[in-house]
Order: C-alpha cells, then structure tokens, then sequence
C-alpha cells in the first residue's frame, strides 16, 4: 500500500510526542481504542485559562503507522484552537489530509474520539458543562 | 542520502528463483516450445523428455515414484485437488474430515466448501507451541472418517508437526493421510512414504523455483490413492489434472529440486545459524521480546517474533523502504483480527499484533542480518517511544485492570 507524503512524515517525524500530568486541572485526557484491536490513542491537551484556548496537544500512540499519523495531525490541528473550535474537528478532513487509505478510515475516527474523549476529561475536572459532542460516538 | 539497500526476510510467502534454475528453464521458451502432449513430432518428444526427467528430479527430493507425482498450478491447487478429490472419491466410505486450525487458507478455505457440499469437518486445536495433540486426533476419527490433513510446517511459525506419529495413528486407523508441506519440501528432509503421508502438496517457488507451478504427490500402492479431477480436460497427468503442462515451469521446479536435494543440509545449518543470531540478538538488545510457537519442533531458519507493545504493521514502516517481512498484525484488513495462527497458539491479541516473522533464505547473508537486527531494534525503539501502553507498562500500571473502548 503506497502512503500519501504528509502520512509518511507525520509517521517518521510525529509532532508533540509527550505526557502531560494527567492529574493538572488544566490538562485534558482521551484514552481510546483498545490493545487487542491493535490500537491505542493518548491524546492531551492543555487549556489556557484566561482564553479558553487549547494552548497545548500531546500524544502517544500504539498503532499502525496511519493510526499515528492521525493523532500527530490532530495534536497540530488542536493548538491554538477553542474548545468549540476543536470538537468541530471531523475525522474525514483527517482523512483528506493524510490521503488515508478506505482500510485506515478507522484511525481518523479513532483520532476523532481522542480529542472528544480530552475534551469530555477537561471539561469534567473543572466542573464545566460537558458539550454534547463529545457523547457522539462513532463506536 | 537514502539509504537503497533492500533485504529480503520473506522466503516463506515466496523465494526468489536460483540463477541455476532460470537457466535450466530458458531453452523451453524458445528453442524447445512444443506441447508435452504432443505425439506426433520431435517438438513435443522433446518437451515430454524435459517433463519425464523433472518428474524424476522432484520425486528423488521426496524418495518417491515418478509415477506418483502429479504437476499442477501451485499448492493452492494442489490443497484444493487433495481434499475435494479426495472427498469425492472416498463419497461411499465416508464424509469426515480432520484438519487443524493453523492450516493455510486453501486448506482451511477448501474444508470450508466441503462443509457446504455436505462433508463433516473437525478443526483441531494446537497447544502453545502450535502442535496438535495426538490422542485428540485419534479421538476426533471416525467411522465416517476418511482423511487427516495436516501442514507438515506452519508457514507463520515454521512449527513442525508430529508427522510421523500422526501417520501412524492415520495407519491403525486406515485413514488416508494428507499434508500440504510447502514450507518443508527442499528445506527440511521430507519423505512422505516412510512418514505414512498419502497424499502430499508442494510448490515450487518456496524452493527457489519459478511461481506457477507445483506438485501433487499421490500414492501409488498400499494404499492406492485416487482423488477425482477437479479440472475436466484432456486427462492429463494420469487424469487427475488435465490442462497443458507449464514445460519451462516444471523443468525449473526439476532444476530447484534436485539443487535442494543437494544443498538443503548446508543451507539448513547456515540459516538456522543465522537464525539463532537475530533472535539472540534481540533478546539482548530489546525487552519484552517473545517467540512464537515451538523452538525445538520448527523450520530452521524462520522466526515468529512478539515486540510487546509495539504495533506489527506500524513497526513494519520503520524500515520497510530497506528490509521486507511479514507482519501477524492484519491491521490492513477490513477485519482488525490479528493472525489466526498465533491466536490458535493462544497468544493474546495485543501479542499476536505485535508479531514480526522472518523468514531467511538460501540468499541471505550474514550481514543481512545483522542490518536487520540493527533497524529492527531501532524501530521498536522507537514506536515503544510513542506506545502509551509501553509507558503504562514501564509506570506499572496493570493493563488488564484499563477499561478499553474497543472499536
């Protein structure tokens, strides 16, 4: 299978690989996906709180490499966006983006439920009312 | 610069062809093009002549009749012409068959169909080291029972079964005795007589023969096996495979045989060296590494390898530009399910997605390997750095105890 430019970088060269302190009020936290499956996606973000901006984006991935490109993406989409902004972040533009394969399309939706999933913590920990997107689930 | 090398792991899905057997098949391309089952002229005495002594030269590699061995397209084939042949052949005596959950698809693929025509078929299961277990096997035959079919090495793994104690119980019993042995013939000493194997697929390009072109080795006497034709035609090969032979293929397949008769034992102690190299190599270099199936019953120079933590297909990107295996991750199919075979061993999932097989061949140097251990290594290095379940697991956190979204 023969994978798109911007897949291959963002897999040799993912972006905000890292752990934030899932226990910091400001951090959010999405684990998804499940080892037996094959995948695994940590995403976190961090949310300034004078702005309300996602001022970081972290990951770590266990996956294949269209899995790990996804969440790389989605930590660059994230940055400097509301929190509006983000759950508005639809796996198909991931898709686009990447040139993801039909077989991979599971990753960008994996990758769509990370950033919900973060979202749904941060918004939990700080006693904030939970955005209804982040109950939709493509399971 | 980028680096251009590329090494070639992946013997068991195919071997490359040996000079020595291309040059064999080239004059029957061109200056001898005739048609082996023509009669009338010097073309197709000709090409009869290059069949006749290929057919030699394959069944010499078995100890084998010439007469017993049938050519077809491949094993897939010849799998197919067993087992359905065989079921329409023995109708009168019985419908049940005995297989293995680790057989290759067109084993298993094939039982499938024989299912739907009627036939009763019992998948055994094998142990953590991928064998079957004997009396279970004895246990499973019937009255009904009219064949056995087992793989004589796993492809995944290269885990050997108990062939000759298997053929024994198939003898008490008056079973015919049926294996697809693609992964054994020309690497390992295969000889279905003494082994109480009847009936017998090989293939040529896992020997270092050309693709396209096989063999379906059928007893002649005690027993005399028959199976029915499944391609109607002009009755060629004792009519149990009609269709114009593939000369240039068959003389290849000849040329690789006879090599393979000749070489297999140094080829054998060089690979299972080598072999024995990459796995140590890892297991000093990396943790968490994990071999998959027997050690002491398997082909020597393949290797089932689990990376905990690490995702098969993922890691395969780190270095596939240079190095080319296979993965029992089948993260690429519509199905997410990981390789049946190193399920039915028992692995877990996660296991069976971290799984890496090397495959070495006649063509594999040393230094191959060592280029292999070196990127390997590096590369589960680094999906280990980008793995949260690596980081769970090195925070000691108990992964069972994680509620997962499965998806």
């Amino acid at each position: 299978m023969a994978y798109s430019d911007k897949l291959l970088d963002h897999f040799k060269n993912p972006r905000n690989v890292g752990t934030m302190n899932k226990e910091d009020k400001k951090v959010g936290t999405g684990l998804v996906g499940a080892p037996e499956c094959g995948d695994v996606m940590r995403l976190q973000i961090e949310v300034d709180d004078a702005s309300g901006k996602i001022k970081d984006a972290k990951f770590k991935t266990f996956g294949c490499g269209s899995a790990i490109a996804s969440s790389s993406l989605a930590t660059e989409w994230l940055k400097g966006k509301s929190i509006d902004e983000a759950l508005s972040i639809d796996n198909m533009a991931i898709v686009e983006e990447l040139a993801l394969p039909p077989v991979k399309i599971h990753c960008s939706v994996l990758a769509e439920d990370a950033i919900k999933a973060a979202i749904k913590d941060y918004q939990e920990k700080n006693g904030l009312e939970v955005s209804p997107e982040t109950e939709s689930s493509h399971h | 610069m980028t680096d251009k090398r590329m090494i070639y792991l992946d013997n068991n899905a195919t071997t490359p062809c040996d000079p020595r057997v291309v040059e064999a098949m080239l004059p029957y391309f061109y200056q001898h093009p005739g048609n082996a089952a023509s009669r009338n002229h010097p073309y197709g005495w000709q090409a009869e002549e290059a069949v006749d002594y290929a057919r030699e030269q394959v069944a010499n590699l078995i100890n084998v009749d010439p007469k017993e061995v049938i050519f077809t397209s491949g094993a897939t084939e010849g799998d197919n012409l067993a087992l359905k042949g065989v079921f329409e052949m023995y109708a009168r005596k019985g419908n049940h068959i005995i297989t293995v959950k680790t057989e290759h698809k067109a084993v298993l693929d094939a039982c499938k169909k024989i299912e739907k025509m009627g036939g009763e078929v019992t998948y055994l299961d094998v142990d953590s080291e991928g064998l079957i277990n004997l009396e279970e096997l004895e246990a499973a035959i019937t009255d009904k029972t009219i064949l056995v079919s087992v793989m004589w090495a796993n492809n995944e793994t290269g885990v050997i079964q108990p062939m000759k104690k298997i053929g024994e119980i198939c003898e008490k019993h008056g079973v015919l005795f049926f294996s697809d042995a693609v992964q054994a013939v020309g690497k390992i000493p295969v000889d279905p007589k003494e082994t109480g194997v009847h009936i017998m697929a090989f293939t040529a390009h896992k020997m270092y023969g050309p693709k396209g072109v096989g063999a379906l080795f059928v007893n002649r006497k005690k027993p005399r096996v028959k199976v029915t034709a499944q391609l109607d035609g002009g009755g060629h090969e004792r009519g149990m495979r009609s269709g114009t032979l593939n000369v240039p293929g068959i003389v290849g397949f000849g040329k690789a045989a006879e090599i393979a008769k000749n070489e297999m034992a140094q080829d054998a102690e060089r690979l299972s060296k080598l072999r024995d190299k990459l796995e140590n190599g890892f297991k000093e270099i990396l943790e968490e590494v994990y071999v998959n199936g027997s050690t002491e019953n398997r082909m020597p120079h393949v290797t089932n390898i689990s990376f905990k933590h690490v995702e098969g297909e993922g890691l395969m990107m780190t270095f596939n530009q240079n190095i080319a295996l296979s993965s029992g991750s089948a993260c690429t199919s519509a199905s997410l399910e990981p390789s049946y075979v190193l399920v039915a061993l028992g692995l877990g999932d996660d296991l069976a997605h971290s799984s890496l097989r090397f495959s070495l061949g006649r063509f594999t140097k040393e230094e191959d390997i060592d280029y292999a251990l070196e990127a390997v290594a590096k590369g589960v290095n680094h999906m280990r750095d980008l793995s949260p379940i690596w980081e769970m697991y090195k925070e000691g956190v108990d992964l069972e105890s994680i509620e997962w979204s499965e998806h």
